[in-house]
């Protein structure tokens, strides 16, 4: 599920560009860092997955962008550029509401954690789909826009019966893919989904996850797919970002990520997920537990859960060092281009000490450009007893 | 109709500690009860008092039966001490009215419950000293615990109601021991806090100490993990598997996680809409699913390691609980449904040693093949498992 779906616009085009971005709650001495300098870059077509626990700042983070956050959060610095089209961009932390309210949802919208609460309980699902039709396309009469509505429904596999059905009568499944139709409805690139999943049984979660990357297929629009199951996010996303306490602590591809992980919270979140086969073996998970983000650690605030913990780390902040292609240090730099990008916030990676072996594995040879994969065979799996299943295109 | 006995038990473990014969749950149906001015049917007043003998286990007087949720539909099952029993299914597959039932919280429509092969008496007595014996944790540490109360309260609350302070012995000792036999060290400095000041895995480490407190044999969790933060959750499951083998716990594991299952239990039970679809030796059964619902459930389950997306078979949803189909509850959404699937309700088939599987493709005279695993790569082991090979001709 990893294949870019998108052949000739997806060579690396950037779509939406967050630097340094940094978000606060509340002000003064009792301020909380919710999100601290994240960068990161969406490419036109791509899933990119955030991880993160609760309080990460991984929805903190995707609020910002779209400028939905509420009071106390607020945006202290950074850019957010949104690539219009090419040669166009917008800053969105720093465009004004009219500007935003043209972008929201035509271009970049929101499928909001929970569809339960998401729903409007006293209104029909056909009012709620046709509602934002009449807000952005005034040109439209009435009949059409049920029409399209009907049509929205249609793609998520749910007939246009349904659309004078008020949100109870709808399963939890049936009411998150109303959520992701109308999320849709305007044809949008970008597409935020805060654990849009999480409260679903496994199956109804996977039909939901088939039914929303054939759409992607279709309609070639960007994800940025938010979620604590890292599991489930190396099957469905290209690349990932994790979050630990408010800081990107590593960005891969997926396949990268999995395989040869640079960080060690990514090394302990893969360990932390039990195999589905394979000889069963001892995990150990994580040690302690999330920091109190009012009482962050000094220097890396991963260090007191960390098995690899140095003196440095105590005091210094690890910078999200910029890696190679193949997951080494190469000295400061920015982006190199899709898929070739690989960063992590750890001092084991930047070159001054040798990083253990488990940290240190070669990454795949998938996703990179064909002439810089210097290791030809496959990674050692990280998440111990997994057999070699995965095809190496 | 056979019934379905499944015993669910590892081989070579000693007699079951607690279990369950026959275990039925229906919940009366709100909707059942009259609306004023109802004429017959279920508005009427002769469903209402259908509905009240229900309740009180009686059968309906009108014929009709009044409208019930069948929970949990004659469930057997034994937990035997030192072992973890997982019970896996999804929301509404009766899992937790299970634990619930086996806890004595609910009062079960028939079946009963054994402690060492003993008949519990009716719930109405001996309430007491069942709890000393079966505890249950909960899947929400936030609201298990009270708030206005100290860890201390928490703990020393079931040792007083118990009986349970020796003479001479310090309360607070004991407290202390309790909570570092769940690795809340140091462990008098927790015993002041209270439950806002802990996070969710502290949290759900004193609800597992205050289960311990009246030194219990069996240990019901209901999705202990499922509440908490990923990487803390090992932490939770490793605690429980050292209490099987530290304490000889008998362990009912309660999850919706099938890895998470494989990882900590011995045996595994797949629940599906009320029955249980599966069950046996945990790496059996995740390996070589003999259950279509089973095989569903793992090819549905995130596995990092899959090279292509899976193929479901059998989407759809589970079906309602008030009208359930007749015969298997899955065979409205099996790929391998059959006509007998939707008259007859399959009993608990062997397919191994231990491993049974509640399916009518397993009837040994049906002459049916088995069927095959949706993942390729596992069509391998459940060829050698079964004798009848695995390609599946469908009726």
């Amino acid at each position: 599920m990893n294949a870019p779906l998108l052949s000739g616009a997806r060579a690396g085009e950037p779509l939406l560009e967050v630097s340094g971005l940094c978000v606060d709650y509340g002000a003064g001495p009792g301020t909380v860092h919710a999100v601290l300098e994240a960068d990161l870059v969406l490419h036109r077509g791509e899933v990119l997955g955030l991880a993160g626990e609760s309080g990460s700042g991984k929805s903190t983070l995707a609020y910002a962008i779209t400028r939905l956050l509420r009071a106390p959060g607020m945006i202290t610095g950074g850019s957010v550029g949104y690539h219009q089209e090419p040669g166009r961009v917008v800053d969105l932390l720093a465009a004004d509401e009219g500007v935003l309210r043209v972008l929201r949802w035509s271009q970049i919208s929101v499928v909001l954690q929970s569809a339960m609460n998401a729903l409007n309980p006293v209104f029909t699902i056909g009012s709620q789909l046709t509602d934002v039709l009449r807000a952005h396309r005034p040109g439209m009469g009435k009949a059409e826009r049920r029409a399209r509505a009907a049509e929205l429904l249609a793609m998520v596999g749910i007939t246009a019966d349904r659309l004078d059905s008020h949100p109870h009568e709808l399963s939890g499944g049936m009411r998150q893919r109303v959520m992701i139709a109308m999320a849709l409805a305007l044809e949008p690139q970008v597409v935020i989904m805060d654990e849009p999943t999480t409260a679903l049984d496994v199956v109804t979660q996977r039909e939901i996850l088939e039914e929303l990357m054939e759409l992607r297929e279709r309609l070639s629009f960007a994800v940025i797919f938010i979620t604590h199951d890292l599991s489930l996010l190396i099957e469905i996303a290209d690349s990932i970002a994790v979050m630990y306490a408010g800081r990107l602590v590593e960005r891969a591809a997926a396949t990268a990520l999995f395989r040869a992980p640079r960080h060690p919270y990514t090394l302990g979140l893969l360990s932390s997920f039990p195999a589905l086969h394979g000889p069963r073996k001892q995990l150990t998970g994580i040690p302690g537990s999330p920091p109190d983000l009012r009482q962050l650690p000094a220097g890396c605030v991963f260090h007191p859960r960390c098995p690899y913990v140095m003196d440095r780390c105590l005091t210094e902040r690890p910078p999200l060092l910029q890696l190679g292609v193949n997951g080494e240090w190469s000295g400061p730099g920015r982006w190199v281009g899709a898929g070739a990008d690989r960063a992590a916030a750890c001092w084991l990676q930047d070159g001054s000490v040798a990083a253990p072996p488990e940290l240190a594995r070669p990454a795949p040879g998938v996703k990179q450009p064909a002439g810089l994969v210097t290791s030809a065979e496959p990674a050692e799996p990280v998440v111990p007893s997994a057999p070699a299943t995965r095809s190496q295109p | 109709m056979t019934q379905l006995e499944v015993t669910a038990q590892p081989p070579g473990t000693g007699a079951p500690l607690l279990e369950a014969r026959g275990l039925t749950k229906h919940f009366p149906v709100h909707g059942s009860v009259p609306r004023i001015g109802g004429g017959s049917g279920p508005g009427s007043r002769r469903a209402l008092w259908g509905a009240r003998r229900l309740a009180r286990g009686g059968a309906a007087a009108d014929g009709a039966a009044p409208k019930v949720v069948h929970a949990v539909e004659d469930v057997s099952l034994a937990l035997a001490e030192a072992r973890v029993t997982a019970v896996v299914g999804e929301s509404g597959s009766g899992k937790s009215t299970l634990a619930r039932l086996m806890a004595r919280l609910l009062k079960p429509t028939s079946g009963t419950l054994l402690v060492d092969g003993h008949p519990v008496p009716p719930a109405s007595r001996g309430g007491r000293a069942y709890a000393r014996l079966v505890q249950l944790v909960l899947q929400d540490p936030f609201s298990s615990l009270n708030p206005v109360h100290d860890v201390r309260y928490h703990l020393a609350r079931p040792l007083r109601v118990h009986g349970l302070l020796k003479p001479g012995a310090d309360l607070d000792d004991t407290m202390t021991g309790l909570l570092e036999r769940v690795s809340l060290t140091p462990a008098d400095q927790f015993l002041a806090k209270y439950p806002h000041e802990l996070s969710g895995g502290q949290r759900q480490r004193v609800a597992i100490a205050r289960a311990l407190a009246v030194q219990p044999r069996v240990l019901l969790a209901d999705e202990p993990v499922s509440m908490l933060d990923v990487s803390i959750r090992l932490g939770l499951l490793n605690l429980l598997g050292d209490l099987r083998d530290r304490e000889r716990l008998a362990i009912l594991y309660i999850t919706h996680d099938i890895a998470s299952a494989r990882y900590l239990a011995d045996t595994i039970v797949v629940m599906y809409a009320g029955h249980v679809v599966e069950s046996g030796p945990a790496e059996i059964v995740t390996d070589q699913p003999s259950h279509p619902y089973t095989q569903l459930l793992l090819s549905a389950a995130p596995d990092p390691d899959r090279a292509t997306p899976p193929d479901l078979n059998g989407r759809g949803s589970p079906p309602s609980l008030v009208t359930p189909p007749p015969g298997c509850r899955f065979h409205p959404r099996c790929p391998h449904a059959m006509a007998i699937c939707a008259e007859r309700l399959p009993p608990a088939f062997e397919v191994a040693d231990g491993h049974q599987s509640a399916c009518w493709l397993h009837a040994s005279d049906s002459g049916l093949a088995r069927p095959g695993h949706a993942d390729p790569a596992r069509n391998g082991l459940v060829a050698d498992h079964g004798q009848e090979g695995d390609a599946l001709t469908d009726p």
